[in-house]
């Protein structure tokens, strides 16, 4: 019921939420009691390698965000739960979630007493306010969009050295209480002090990036050693202690190792061996038949609020022509490339932005043979209608995909397809380390690439504001996640509109959202092609596989004796 | 005087000899293995010369165009070009195996194109790529090294640096980074701009790369000939320093850029595969035995023929040059082949 209401608005019925789950409390969670037979034991995990910096501060990886779910704690936390239970925030480090005053401008958390960080050191508002300082000073990537609106984070952004964040965190030794001031109202600001860059850190943390070198945490686990071509090590917290199995359950296993190196195809070898417990890369397409076949029951299938899609430039010939993009989004096979995908047990055909599962998202698909509310076939003839409206037949087209099997192969499919609709197109695939960069900058003229996005957080403004917004579009930055460089004026101050009732009225936001992605679907800047699931393969072993959905498997919950 | 120098000069190439061609050719169509190699090589070039006959009128498709939803009918029976597995969770789709038919003869890549078709084309443009690059190593390894070995001095040492620093790069190495840097914006040389889908700028930068492999042995040979008697006489007589390299120099090195040639033909088809195996070759839509083991890499444990079709025929083409190679070096000198 509670996630019910959840998925109607972005804090759709939020407080009832946070209500109930701190009555339920830990009722309703799972953690191991300390004579729980399930107890013990080495969880082994593979990857095909470390995801750069441990910082939990600078890090922007999701394979460390899953990391860092039972490692480290902020003043709130999405809960630790199966599938979307998992969108609810709960407390955390603070001991409820606070009502907003001053205009939905101020926060005043209370700090839970009596909890240690790894090193034995208890935590105080002290660390909370230096935490939240460091997030600057290391130039966090999220510090300049996710935390802007906190008083002083403006002069932070322009000197991090000298961040003091004076009057916009306030810590009150004596009261146990953490006030944070915001410039003006922020409905998704409780998801962003849940989101991993906001967590605590003790305050004598380096305020630098630490790269390989481990900080404290107040989770389950401690990192112990990390190599990032080789191993990270887990071990329990010494100085743990449950206080809310919602936000931090303790863990089933004592250790766990993160074993990097492996090819996908290896790892997968090793989790059908029992060699490994899980494996964080996906099972290669060849590999699928095979495990499907063999191993159903080690199988885990989950939803996931994402997209994939073709980013085409509204500023460049021939996508800045709408009736272009409008033929590529007719004649798009969704069936196709959910077959590259893996099928349909792995993907679902989408024409619009907001994936099931965020509130704001009503079925809509305009790009289709029969228009309505689900993709069903492509529709050629008027795609290539359009084209020739357009008069842009013939015209040179690059597709730019990244290196990772699946995707190259998108852009192959989606070459031949410009080529079937008269352009003279060719696909060029680089190293998915740069691919997402040189994408987003204006200086490499990119007409079309296939990508995708994942939610920081579940809230419709993650994909249609970040995307979207005239804001997230920077002339040759790498940073303008507004690929396809739609800046219109009428969708501005919609999305404006939209955040702005958030704060107070969350479902009549998630209708202004819904009506934005129509909004945006309707502009073709982007040809939306499915939204992909997860697939777990996981080691006959392992027992209690739950899967969250903001921060996916969660290991502390999974047992293997 | 100068026609007499020519004919002391010519001495060696008298009238009536049997010269280096003749008993060269005889040599080497003794050669079993040769004649074997030549046939296969001959056989594989004609057979990807006749890529797009094969694809229109045997396997009736577009080897370049995705068909990802096709079917095919084998024995009255409509299957999909694309298989989804229906065992288990019903996880993942597999392109269809060989068929033994005309259509998909080996199977089916993950865009759903016919492989033999693919792997015809393919060969057209590996063996293209290679022989170009080989001709433009040739040329350019073989005019610099004579250059550097028969004027010597600066000009020796000039050319001998630049390729010292050439030989020090690892081939794969030096390759991959021209590659990167070319496949990106393509090459713009002033007025002459090789767009990155261009197959001629993968064969540009391996034909730059082959370059030392062919100037360092002639620069050897040449050195040694301008200080034999018959150049030294030439040279006294006053003849002009082309008509030297034309008449005495170039036929005495002939056979060495000869044996070279498919030695080198057979690296750089290595090389060239290897490119387009790292996706920085042969640009898709396009096709090389390259990509084509790119494509079949992710087809590994479903359809492994993807990536051993090309895999065989770069393996063929490679031995067959080699052995070619082989047979040209030992019938130019018979003597080194009786020493074997």
């Amino acid at each position: 019921m509670v996630v019910q209401q959840r998925r109607r608005g972005p804090l759709a019925g939020r407080w009832v939420v946070l209500i109930v789950a701190a009555l339920a409390g830990d009722a309703l969670a799972t953690s191991p009691a300390p004579n729980d037979p399930h107890r013990g034991g080495t969880l082994r995990v593979l990857a095909g390698s470390g995801a750069g910096t441990i910082d939990p501060q600078v890090n922007y990886t999701l394979q460390f965000a899953n990391l860092y779910q039972s490692v480290y704690d902020g003043l709130l936390a999405y809960k630790k739960a199966p599938g979307a239970e998992a969108f609810t925030i709960v407390p955390d480090l603070a001991d409820a979630i606070p009502k907003p005053d001053n205009g939905g401008k101020r926060y005043v958390f209370k700090l839970r007493s009596g909890i240690k960080f790894s090193n034995g050191r208890e935590v105080t508002v002290t660390d909370v306010a230096a935490s939240m300082r460091r997030l600057f000073k290391v130039s966090s990537p999220t510090s300049g969009t996710f935390y802007n609106r906190i008083v002083g984070a403006e002069a932070c952004i322009s000197t991090p050295t000298t961040c003091t964040l004076a009057g916009g965190v306030v810590a009150d030794t004596k009261a146990g209480t953490v006030t944070f001031n915001l410039s003006e109202p922020d409905s998704e600001f409780m998801d962003k002090l849940a989101f991993p860059h906001a967590v605590i850190l003790p305050a004598d943390a380096p305020s630098k990036d630490v790269g390989v070198a481990p900080i404290a945490g107040t989770g389950p686990y401690q990192i112990v050693s990390y190599d990032p071509k080789k191993q990270l090590k887990l071990t329990r917290n010494p100085h743990f202690k449950l206080w809310s199995a919602d936000a931090q359950p303790d863990g089933y296993v004592d250790e766990v190792n993160f074993d990097f190196g492996l090819s996908d195809e290896d790892q997968t070898t090793a989790v059908a061996n029992g060699q490994a417990d899980w494996k964080y890369d996906p099972v290669p397409a060849d590999r699928l038949p095979e495990v499907s076949q063999k191993y159903p029951k080690q199988l885990h299938i989950s939803p996931l609020t994402a997209l994939y899609y073709l980013a085409m430039n509204t500023r460049l010939a021939p996508f800045d022509n709408p009736k272009v993009r409008q033929a590529v989004n007719l004649a798009l096979d969704r069936n196709a490339v959910v077959k590259i995908y893996g099928g349909p047990r792995l993907a679902t055909p989408a024409c619009q932005v907001l994936p099931p599962g965020i509130a704001g998202h009503e079925p809509y698909c305009p790009w289709t043979k029969n228009p309505g509310k689900a993709w069903s076939a492509p529709d050629l003839d008027r795609a290539r209608q359009l084209v020739k409206e357009s008069g842009t037949a013939g015209m040179k087209v690059t597709v730019i995909s990244s290196d990772v099997a699946v995707e190259k192969q998108m852009g192959i499919y989606l070459q031949s397809l410009l080529q079937d609709l008269g352009y003279d197109a060719t696909v060029k695939s680089m190293s998915a380390n740069v691919q997402f960069n040189y994408i987003q900058n204006t200086q490499n003229k990119v007409q079309i690439s296939v990508t995708s996005w994942f939610q920081d957080y579940p809230a419709a403004a993650d994909f249609l504001n970040v995307l979207f917004s005239c804001a997230s579009f920077r002339e040759g930055s790498d940073s303008s996640v507004n690929i396809s460089g739609l800046c219109d004026n009428g969708l501005e101050t919609d999305l404006q509109r939209a955040l702005a009732t958030g704060v107070t009225d969350p479902n009549a936001a998630a209708a202004q959202w819904a009506a934005i992605d129509r909004k945006v679907t309707d502009s073709a800047a982007v040809a939306v092609m499915f939204n992909p699931k997860r697939l777990d393969f996981v080691s006959k072993r392992l027992g209690n596989y739950t899967f969250g959905a903001q921060f996916y498997f969660i290991y502390a919950m999974a047992w293997v004796k | 005087m100068a026609e007499a120098a020519g004919d002391i000069i010519a001495a060696p190439r008298q009238d009536g000899a049997p010269g280096l061609w003749g008993p060269m050719l005889r040599r080497l169509t003794a050669d079993r293995g040769a004649l074997l190699a030549a046939v296969l090589l001959l056989a594989i070039a004609l057979a990807c010369a006749a890529a797009p006959l094969y694809a229109v009128h045997v396997a009736q498709t577009d080897p370049f165009h995705s068909n990802i939803n096709g079917e095919i009918t084998i024995d009255g029976v409509q299957r999909p070009v694309i298989e989804a597995n229906t065992e288990g969770l019903g996880l993942g789709q597999t392109p269809i195996g060989p068929t033994g038919r005309a259509q998909y003869l080996l199977g089916a890549d993950s865009q759903g194109r016919d492989v033999a078709a693919r792997l015809l084309y393919g060969g057209r443009a590996s063996l293209l790529i290679s022989a170009v690059a080989t001709l433009l190593g040739m040329l350019l390894g073989g005019t610099l090294g004579i250059v550097a070995g028969y004027f010597g001095g600066v000009a020796d040492a000039v050319l001998s640096r630049l390729l010292d620093v050439l030989w020090a790069f690892p081939v794969y190495l030096l390759a991959i980074s021209m590659s990167i840097v070319a496949v990106g914006s393509g090459l713009h040389l002033g007025p002459l701009v090789i767009e990155s889908s261009n197959p001629l700028l993968p064969a540009l930068i391996i034909g730059l790369v082959g370059v030392p492999y062919v100037a360092r042995p002639m620069r050897a040979q040449v050195r040694a000939l301008r200080k034999s008697e018959f150049v030294l006489a030439a040279i006294g007589f006053g003849v002009p320093t082309p008509r030297i390299l034309r008449v005495d120099i170039l036929p005495n090195v002939s056979g060495t850029l000869l044996v070279l040639a498919p030695l080198l033909m057979a690296i750089n088809m290595l090389t060239e595969s290897a490119l387009s195996f790292l996706s920085i070759g042969v640009q898709p839509p396009a096709a090389s035995w390259g990509t084509i083991i790119q494509d079949g890499l992710a087809l590994l444990y479903t359809r492994p023929l993807v990536a051993l079709a090309p895999g065989v025929t770069i393996m063929l083409t490679v031995l067959s040059l080699n052995l070619l190679g082989e047979a040209l070096r030992d019938a130019l000198d018979p003597r080194l082949a009786r020493r074997r």
